[in-house]
């Protein structure tokens, strides 16, 4: 997803959580559903981006953890204090073009904002402490940058993951 | 005629056409067997039939002169030619389109009912005709009515009725108050029965009617009119002027066949009324009835096997689809409910989910049976396509499928047919020779390929064989090295390197050409037999041949599974891949360097240690089993903690996202709502095999 | 006829084609005009369930795979209680050939393909009625 398409439309509703110190934004357009943490199933060898899968109504769903692609360290925040915010946001999306589901971890869901999309800005090339490719953009908020992640290429890398047998 | 009645004649037609194109192209191979042949003709003949009853009168009469052509065969007229069959084959394609109304600029359509018409010497009139009966809707009484109706000019008073039933009218379903009805409805009035040939009781034959009628109907009515209502009861009856002249007896005794005749006998009989019985004798029953009674010829018999073939419905694909989501979440809560029973220890309810469980277990099989689909069903295709490419590539081959009655779910039939599609083409274009390379190598100059399907425990086993020049092992390797696929100096088995087309971007062709060889290929084809969780193997001999086997699970949908626990975490196992489970030996429950193998009765069996492969934490406490996995001939030893017990397994796919993981085939959810990891046997025993042990870490990733 | 039906009244028609479209329009046109109907596959479904039904009327196909249309008529009229019902012949053969035929067999009465609806009703009442 790429910035330029975001600015065809003037508002974009994004929800915004927590991920370590980091704020991040999804689209809305994205989300199925927020649920309180599930029992997970470690799958061996899957790696650490997207370890574990769920049982979502019945579906089993691939559970990831954005921490990982963004390099965001596990302790960057005190876990006592998002003990009881931990969610998991039911995502729907293309992955390697299909439609598929897939969870993602969320140290806390802050809030669903509906922004102008003229504030978003590209991330800048030089001096980002993230890898831009994973990266759609970023506003200001409140509490400093929020980063809107780009799904679909971050679980296209993790398809592209060669087998290692 | 709705729209559900459409849709219902347009899948049968795809299936009508399936069936035609395989009887098509099974007569080039047999020309002279008469079921083949009565099988394209009665397909022509449905196809014609229910076409023109759905309204397709255009398509009707395009089928017509194929069908002409079929009987004449079937009655021994006609050879089948190889021109026949390629008109047929092209008059096939034609269907769809006219169908769906599709126009045809050049002509194509008649240029193939010419064709065809000039391989029927003198067939010519009658066709025509017969074209034109086929694609008429209206009814063949009606018209009749239309040309009698002139037969009897009405006069204004009543004329007297007399009929009786002829010959076995009553035994064929005539019904006499029917046609009473149908008389009183066009007027008539005073109807007597009469007795008088009833014989007595001891000569009473107890199927026929022995009644006569009479009554007075309008003279306005006509002959036509009344022949209408006899048109299915054969009956013999007259109709009288009024019956001043007393003595004359006169009446016209018109025999249902009469009508068949020209209406001008009719009319003549009608101007020059001659004398006749006025009842015909009773005792002399129409030839036709007594025929009628006879025993029927022996081979009329019911044949059981295609009584059991036949009795057959349709069911949409989706219909069955749903049928399975229901069946795949009632075994889950079932599951549920098991537990849930044994937990509360209340033995009504224990019995009740006891018995919830075999109900399940029951639709299960039903439903799993219902998706079962012969592979005959894709085999048609691949015929048409050999055919095709063998001519445009100048490579004459022999096509041979076996095994086409292997049943397997509908699913992977499905999702087959591409793949099988490609290695097909790879046998044509590359792997057979061209005819002077077959000569020069002492081969018959066909070419052979076979298409062969069994089942194979709880696999079923697809195989393309050809005789072709096979695939050169240092070719290959050259070019993987090339590509970088390899490194120069890397070794490998030649399985290994074989295998080595499978990789994404390798293609041998050296020239790219139109069919296959365009740098996707078979990696996609192996991308696609495993997300059937299916294994593709291909072995080749240089100047012998290839052969590509597929192996592919029965069903996708919900298996046996055996539930197994490894450091708390829970695994199932395909059962029917399950051969037998022992104990570890405790001098083997620690793991040493090199390899590991098991004394199974003799034959060494090599096993893997789940917690070392799926690099689980601490240590196991109690003694450990080994279940012994097999894939074909190939047996390991899995190494678990605990076997929990069997289930009923609802597989679902894993996500893309754990394509990479090749340990596991998918996924299930257990009773308590928690998803436990299908492992994939076939991975797991190419693990074990290459290297029991030590490169476990690495095979789990 | 009918002793098993849950409305007496009801007629039961058996029709036996092996072409699904077929059979559903003719279903269709009979179950809106208030007829039970029964569908078979072939003359030795339609034999199998003519047999072990209370049919009042049989409608079959000429040409089918296995047993015919002719030869179905032939063994049903032969079972103890083949005798009897109305069973009419569809074909495509012309109206001549096909009555022959169709007399021989055993049939009541005949009806030639492609048939209108409102045919079929006509047909279907002139033997039942």
């Amino acid at each position: 997803m790429k910035l330029a398409t975001l600015k065809s439309q003037r508002t974009i509703t994004l929800v915004t959580m927590a991920l370590g110190n980091q704020t991040l934004a999804l689209p809305t357009a994205y989300l199925r559903e927020i649920l309180d943490p599930l029992p997970a199933t470690r799958v061996p060898g899957a790696g650490p981006f997207v370890p574990q899968v769920v049982n979502v109504r019945g579906a089993v769903v691939p559970q990831a953890n954005l921490k990982v692609a963004f390099g965001i360290a596990a302790d960057s925040i005190d876990p006592s204090l998002t003990e009881d915010r931990r969610r998991i946001l039911v995502l729907e999306l293309q992955i390697d073009g299909e439609n598929a589901m897939v969870a993602i971890e969320a140290d806390a869901v802050h809030e669903v904002a509906t922004i102008e999309t003229e504030r978003l800005e590209m991330v800048p090339a030089a001096a980002s402490e993230w890898p831009p490719e994973y990266l759609t953009g970023l506003y200001k908020g409140q509490d400093g940058f929020v980063l809107l992640p780009d799904l679909p290429a971050i679980f296209a890398a993790q398809v592209a993951r060669p087998v290692v047998a | 005629m709705t729209d559900d009645m459409t849709a219902v004649f347009r899948e049968e037609l795809r299936d009508l056409l399936d069936s035609l194109e395989r009887g098509l192209l099974d007569l080039t191979s047999n020309p002279d067997d008469p079921s083949l042949i009565n099988q394209v003709f009665r397909d022509l003949h449905t196809v014609k039939g229910s076409g023109a009853m759905f309204g397709f009168t255009e398509l009707a009469a395009f089928i017509h002169n194929f069908e002409t052509f079929f009987e004449n065969v079937r009655s021994g007229k006609l050879k089948i030619t190889a021109e026949i069959i390629r008109l047929s084959l092209a008059a096939r394609d034609q269907i769809p389109g006219l169908v769906d109304g599709t126009p045809d600029p050049e002509g194509q359509r008649d240029a193939i009912l010419a064709a065809v018409a000039a391989l029927m010497p003198g067939a010519a009139p009658a066709v025509t005709t017969e074209t034109d009966a086929a694609g008429r809707s209206d009814t063949e009484y009606e018209d009749e009515s239309d040309v009698l109706s002139v037969a009897l000019a009405a006069s204004q008073a009543t004329n007297r009725l007399t009929f009786r039933f002829a010959g076995d009218a009553l035994g064929l379903g005539a019904q006499p108050e029917i046609i009473l009805d149908e008389l009183r409805g066009l007027g008539a009035t005073g109807i007597v029965a009469s007795v008088d040939d009833v014989p007595t009781l001891d000569a009473l034959p107890v199927d026929q009617c022995m009644f006569a009628w009479s009554m007075d109907i309008p003279a306005s009515v006509t002959e036509a009119q009344i022949e209408d209502v006899f048109i299915f009861a054969e009956a013999d009856w007259s109709i009288e002027a009024p019956a001043d002249a007393d003595d004359d007896a006169s009446g016209y005794d018109f025999n249902l066949d009469d009508f068949a005749a020209p209406s001008a006998p009719v009319v003549a009989q009608a101007q020059a009324p001659a004398p006749v019985a006025p009842t015909p004798a009773p005792t002399v029953p129409a030839p036709q009835a007594a025929v009628a009674s006879k025993p029927a010829a022996a081979a009329d018999h019911p044949n059981a096997a295609q009584a059991a073939q036949a009795a057959t419905i349709r069911v949409a694909a989706e219909r069955l689809d749903a049928l399975m989501d229901s069946v795949g979440e009632l075994v889950i809560v079932e599951a549920r409910l098991t537990e849930l029973a044994r937990q509360s220890r209340d033995s009504a309810l224990i019995t009740t989910a006891e018995q919830i469980t075999r109900l399940a277990a029951g639709l299960r099989d039903a439903t799993m049976t219902m998706r079962m689909v012969p592979m005959r069903s894709l085999v048609a295709r691949f015929r048409r396509l050999v055919m095709d490419l063998s001519a445009s590539l100048g490579k004459p081959v022999t096509f041979s499928v076996l095994g086409e009655d292997t049943e397997l779910d509908k699913t992977v039939i499905e999702k087959l047919a591409d793949p099988l599609v490609h290695i097909l083409r790879n046998a044509l274009d590359h792997g057979m020779e061209t005819i002077a390379e077959r000569q020069t190598a002492g081969k018959s100059q066909n070419g052979v390929v076979e298409l062969s399907a069994e089942h194979s425990g709880a696999e079923v086993l697809i195989r393309v064989r050809d005789d072709g020049r096979g695939m050169d092992p240092e070719r290959i390797r050259a070019k993987a090295i090339a590509l970088g696929m390899i490194s120069a100096d890397a070794t490998l088995t030649q399985q290994q390197i074989l295998s080595l087309v499978f990789e994404a971007g390798f293609s041998t062709a050296s020239s790219v050409t139109e069919l296959s060889g365009r740098g996707v290929g078979m990696d996609v084809v192996r991308r696609t037999i495993e997300s059937l969780r299916g294994q593709i193997e291909i072995d080749s001999t240089i100047g012998k041949g290839t052969t590509v086997t597929l192996r592919l699970p029965l069903t996708l949908a919900i298996i046996e599974g055996l539930l197994i626990e490894v450091a708390g975490e829970k695994y199932t196992l395909p059962m029917a891949s399950v051969h037998e489970i022992v104990e570890l030996p405790a001098e083997k429950s620690v793991a040493k360097r090199g390899g590991d193998f098991l004394d199974i009765r003799g034959s060494f069996v090599p096993f893997l240690r789940l917690r070392q492969l799926f690099d689980c934490q601490g240590e196991h406490t109690t003694e450990q089993n080994v279940v012994i996995v097999q894939s074909g001939t190939a047996r390991v030893g899995i190494v678990v903690d605990r076997i929990v017990g069997t289930n009923q397994t609802v597989i679902k796919q894993m996500s893309k996202l754990h394509s990479s993981v090749r340990a596991v085939s998918g996924a299930t959810i257990l009773g308590d709502g928690s998803v436990a990891l299908i492992l994939d046997v076939g991975h797991l025993i190419t693990t074990g095999r290459v290297s029991p042990t030590e490169t476990n870490k690495e095979a789990a990733a | 006829m009918n002793l098993v039906g849950m409305d007496d009244m009801t007629k039961t028609v058996l029709t036996v084609d092996d072409s699904p479209s077929v059979r559903r329009m003719i279903a269709m046109t009979l179950e809106e005009a208030g007829y039970r109907v029964i569908e078979a596959v072939d003359g030795n479904d339609g034999l199998e369930k003519a047999t072990t039904n209370s049919v009042d009327a049989i409608i079959t196909d000429q040409n089918m795979p296995g047993l015919d249309g002719l030869g179905f008529i032939r063994a049903l009229r032969k079972t103890p209680n083949g005798k009897g019902v109305p069973i009419v012949v569809l074909s495509t053969d012309s109206q001549e050939d096909l009555k022959a035929q169709a007399r021989e067999a055993g049939a009541l009465g005949w009806m030639v393909k492609p048939f209108t609806q409102d045919k079929l009703l006509a047909v279907i009442r002139k033997v039942l009625g």
